[in-house]
This record gives C-alpha cells, sequence and structure tokens, in this order.
C-alpha cells in the first residue's frame, strides 16, 4: 500500500544570498515514517532543514506538508502548520527557566510540558533552572521538547547528539525511539554517525553536493553498508 | 508519575512563578505608608511614582521585548495633551480622562509600530526618536489645539470617583497615581508571567528560533508595543491631571532620555526596575538640586558615568544576591 506523503520536496532548490546550495532535491516523507538525512559536512544537509523550516533563500521547487504548499509561508507560519525543529545549536532561550522555555511556545495537542517532563525526567528536575544553567544534553532534550511541545506533524533534527557524551547520546537515541516508533510521529534526522540513525529510522536518504545520490530503506543499509561507504568513505557505516 | 499528575504539578508550578514575593508586598506597604512618613513629600512622591509608570511602560518593550526607544515621550505626550483636552473641553473626570489618554497613546503606537519593528537597534533608536521630535513639532505647530508653546493651562481637574478632591500638597495626586500604579503594574505582572509574557522574551533572546517555534514575532511585538504606549499614556494622563498642566516639555527628548536612565539604573527586564530606578533618579535629583541648585546636572552626570561604568553591576548584583538568599532561607521561591 503506497502512504500518502505526509512532506514532499519537488525539485526543491534553495541556498543562502547569491549561494546556491541544494538542487532539484525530491524528498518524500509518509506520515509516521522517519528518515535518515546523511552525506559528508558541507554537503547541504542542514540547509535543507533550513528550508523546509523556511530560513533559506528559494530558488525553485515546492514543499508541501499534509498536502497544503508550504513553500512561501513564513517560518512562524511553517512551525504552525506542523513543522517542529530541533537545531543543531539548541538555541535554548537562555533568559526562560525549563519549564518557560516550554511554555512559552506550546500549542494545543497531545505534547504537553508535563509530557515532556514524562518523557525526559532529567528535565523535570531541572525545570525551574535557566535555559543557560543546563547541561550539552540537558539543552539537547530541551531543544526536542520545545519543538514537540509545538505538536507537530514533522520533527525535523539537526545532529542531536553532536558533541555529546556516550551515556546521553543513548538516552536521546531511546527517546527518539519512542518517538518515531511507539508514537509514530513522522521525522527527519540529521546525523554524522550513520549506524547510530540507521536503526532507529526507517528510510535513508544521502545527499552529495546538494543532490540527492542515493535514497533507500535504512535496513537496506544497514545490510549493505558498502552501499553507503561508496558516498560517505569507510567506516561510515559503522 | 502519571501525565496527569505532572499536569497537575506544571500547572502548579506556573502558579507558583506568578505568585507574589513576600518582598513584592513590602515594596508597596512601604509605597503606601509614605502617605504617613513623608506627609510634606507627597508632590515628589506623586512625581516618582508617574515616573515609575513610564519607566515600567518602557521595561515592557526594552526589557522584555529587545525593542530599544528614544522618542517614548510622544506618548507620554500623547496621553498628557489627551487627558489635558479632555478636561477642557470635554469631562473633568480624572478616570475618563486617564482611559481616553491610555486610549489615545495605544493608537499612536499601534499605528507606528509597523516603522519601529523593522530593522535593527540603530534603526529603532533612529526611528523612535524621529517619531518623538515629529510629535513635539506637531505640538507645537498645532498651537490652537495644543497651546503651542505656552501649553494647556486652566486644566481643572473633577474630583476622583465624584468624591477626592486634588489638593494643594498632593495627597489626592498621589493616592491617585499610585493606585493606578499598582493596577496597571499588577496588569504587567500578569502579561509578562504568561505565555505571551514568555514568548515576548524568547523573541528577545532569539528571535530565528521564536520564529520556527511558531510564535508570530511581528504581531507579538506590535502588541507590546501598542500595551507600552498605552502604558506610557497613562502615565501622561496622569501627569497632566495631576499638575493641571500640559506644555511642550512632556514631548522633550529629555524625558526619552531620562526615562531610559531611569530603566539603566533600576535594571531593565524585571518590573520592579522602574519603580527603583524612578525612585533612586528623582531623590538623586531632588537631593543634588537641594545643596548645589546651579550644577545639579553635572553631579547627575558624574554618578551616571560612575554608575554605567560599575556601579550598576554592584547594586543589581547586590540586589540580585539578596533576593537569592531571602529565597534560599524560605526553601526556593520564584
Amino acid at each position: 500500500m503506497v502512504e500518502a506523503p505526509l512532506l514532499s520536496l519537488t525539485r526543491l532548490s534553495a541556498g543562502y544570498g547569491e549561494a546556491a546550495v541544494l538542487f532539484d532535491v525530491d524528498l518524500t516523507l509518509a506520515e509516521g515514517r522517519s528518515l535518515a538525512l546523511l552525506g559528508r559536512n558541507g554537503v547541504g544537509k542542514t540547509t535543507l532543514v533550513n528550508s523546509i523550516i523556511g530560513v533559506t533563500r528559494w530558488r525553485g521547487g515546492s514543499i508541501a506538508l499534509a498536502g497544503r504548499d508550504i513553500t512561501r509561508l513564513a517560518p512562524e507560519e511553517r512551525a504552525r502548520a506542523g513543522i517542529g525543529w530541533v537545531p543543531q545549536e539548541r538555541n535554548i532561550f537562555r533568559s526562560l527557566t525549563v519549564e518557560e522555555n516550554l511554555t512559552a511556545v506550546a500549542l494545543p495537542g497531545p505534547w504537553t510540558p508535563a509530557r515532556v517532563f514524562e518523557m525526559f525526567p532529567r528535565l523535570a528536575e531541572r525545570k525551574t533552572n535557566m535555559g543557560n544553567q543546563l547541561s550539552g544534553g540537558e539543552q539537547q532534550m530541551l531543544a526536542i521538547g520545545r519543538a514537540l511541545v509545538l505538536n507537530p506533524k514533522v520533527l525535523l533534527l539537526d545532529e542531536p547528539t553532536e558533541g555529546l557524551a556516550p551515556i546521553i547520546v543513548e538516552e536521546l537515541l531511546k527517546a527518539l525511539t519512542r518517538l518515531f516508533r511507539e508514537e509514530g510521529l513522522a521525522g527527519i534526522v540529521i546525523e554524522q554517525h550513520a549506524r547510530k540513525i540507521l536503526e532507529i529510522t526507517d528510510e535513508a536518504l544521502v545527499l552529495e553536493r546538494g543532490r540527492v545520490v542515493l535514497s533507500a530503506p535504512s535496513a537496506d543499509l544497514i545490510a549493505h553498508p558498502d552501499r553507503l561507504e561508496r558516498h560517505l568513505g569507510l567506516g561510515a557505516a559503522h | 508519575m502519571s501525565t496527569a499528575d505532572l499536569t497537575a504539578r506544571v500547572r502548579g508550578s506556573l502558579v507558583l512563578a506568578r505568585k507574589w514575593h513576600p518582598a513584592e508586598f513590602v515594596v508597596w506597604v512601604m509605597a503606601a505608608a509614605a502617605f504617613v512618613l513623608f506627609p510634606r513629600q507627597l508632590l515628589l512622591l506623586n512625581e516618582i511614582a508617574i515616573l515609575a509608570l513610564f519607566a515600567l511602560s518602557l521595561d515592557l518593550i526594552v526589557g522584555y521585548a529587545g525593542i530599544v526607544s528614544l522618542g517614548h515621550a510622544a506618548f507620554l505626550g500623547m496621553g498628557a495633551y489627551t487627558a489635558g483636552l479632555i478636561a477642557l473641553h470635554v469631562t473633568a473626570d480624572p478616570l475618563v480622562g486617564l482611559v481616553i489618554g491610555m486610549a489615545a497613546s495605544g493608537l499612536l503606537g499601534l499605528v507606528t509600530s509597523p516603522l519601529v519593528l523593522k530593522g535593527n537597534d540603530l534603526t529603532r533608536l533612529m526611528v523612535t526618536l524621529g517619531i518623538g521630535l515629529l510629535m513635539l513639532e506637531l505640538a507645537n505647530s498645532l498651537g490652537w489645539l495644543t497651546g503651542g508653546a505656552d501649553g494647556l493651562q486652566g486644566i481643572a481637574m473633577g474630583k476622583i470617583l465624584g468624591i477626592f478632591e486634588f489638593d494643594l500638597f498632593g495627597k489626592t495626586a498621589y493616592a491617585y497615581s499610585l493606585t493606578v500604579l499598582f493596577l496597571l503594574f499588577v496588569l504587567a505582572r500578569r502579561i509578562v508571567h504568561s505565555p505571551f509574557g514568555l514568548s515576548l522574551r524568547a523573541v528577545r533572546d532569539n528571535p530565528l528560533r521564536a520564529a520556527s517555534s511558531g510564535v508570530p514575532i511581528p504581531w507579538r511585538l506590535a502588541a507590546v508595543y501598542t500595551l507600552s504606549a498605552a502604558y506610557a499614556g497613562a502615565a501622561g494622563a496622569l501627569l497632566a491631571q495631576t499638575t493641571q498642566f500640559v506644555s511642550l516639555d512632556v514631548l522633550d527628548f529629555h524625558r526619552s532620555a531620562d526615562v531610559m536612565l531611569v530603566l539603566i539604573i533600576g535594571g531593565a527586564g524585571w518590573l520592579y526596575g522602574g519603580i527603583v530606578g524612578a525612585a533612586v533618579f528623582k531623590l538623586l535629583q531632588d537631593w543634588i538640586a537641594w545643596f548645589t541648585p546651579q550644577y545639579w546636572q553635572f553631579w547627575i552626570g558624574l554618578f551616571l558615568v560612575a554608575f554605567v561604568l560599575g556601579g550598576r553591576e554592584i547594586l543589581h548584583g547586590g540586589i540580585r544576591a539578596l533576593v537569592a538568599r531571602v529565597s534560599g532561607r524560605r526553601g526556593g521561591g520564584s
């Protein structure tokens, strides 16, 4: 059965200022599916996510969410339409407490600050701490929680495990597994460590110089790491 | 713990964050007690209350939304002239003048907000400065309405609620200004602790992140700018009604600069900053003018330079440490 696409990018080209970074990117993501966005540094992974949230310069193509064309919408309208974003830099609101970071942006829906605290008990313990008093892992949990309380249709995560201790990485991956496998949330995850993310996603897409060069089920790439290594280099699939 | 329990706890802690700290009661009790303690200083205290309200209005945009302004006197002046004109031509009821003064300033804020919300801090400084100068020149040139350089004269206010008559010693004036300050402070307190207020701080911290979290930045900033203008209008209306005179001075640049200094002294981004700053600024001004009437501005200037270069951190750090200590003793407050 062919699932209706929740998010679809059609021949999307985008960049910054005069510089073009993405060229004719096609991508579809069905409801409840997750996708690993892979590629070497500087190939346009973050630009692709930034284009979906609406902060790059559009140069062609279209983006549709649940059948609605969102190509020309402002970032805040896209967020309200159902795009949740967890940026690489985390960008915690430093003058707000953990709890205020969540309540400042929460929209009606099943994901409430209380559910975020249930998912990340570590945050519940620190809910009265200011955003800038958190460790890197806690900031990442808060960034994910802040995207969840928007009750998004699609969650975009830009290198969520970057720079974190292995034990925190495990905790975050468990949380993402729960989101994708148990909660059925659709998501796109950018990750340098392919193996880690292929295990918890359904599909994978590899970018090279702003173009899609490989699109395959994550399980296939785990079974045939050589396909991935051809694009990412030796050892990339481990 | 179940989600229902957690929801209840989250709600509880949000209510707690809005809860009044005992130190806050002390501030307002002291302000009310000043009636009895300083009966000869009520006119000065009235000025402090009005300046505090004006500073509170500026804090809403500077401290909470990150919008800098050097033309906030435009709204003070609008409120003052509107209240003065209402008293002269429509009704002497102070409350009617206050409400219409606030509405007029709010409307001016709403109309000018698109100009102010675009661009960076420097652009905003220039645009707000320009709006202030425009309003000053407009009031000057519309002499048939505003009295021009002579100002609005012959304002006679009626009794507040038909009971309390304005007197020469500032008793009614201070009570009136303090009451309005308190009520608008409570409203502002409610607003800054609401999700709307939190989203303003989110915008100030990181506009891009706030936008991608669904915060409609232009609307939120326009709303708080309008609210701030209405608050400044209330301060202007109080000034006009309690002094029963309005002149071009209310629109002068020094008003915008003074209120910025008040916020710098008291600290932006906490609602008591305007009140503390207004008290320090006015008392300092009064005290220095007492021992050196000719050169008081020199000493005020010197104080401000020293304060901004070093004293501010000491004062604000000291207050924060004191609050933290008191909160710590109480087992952690908001």
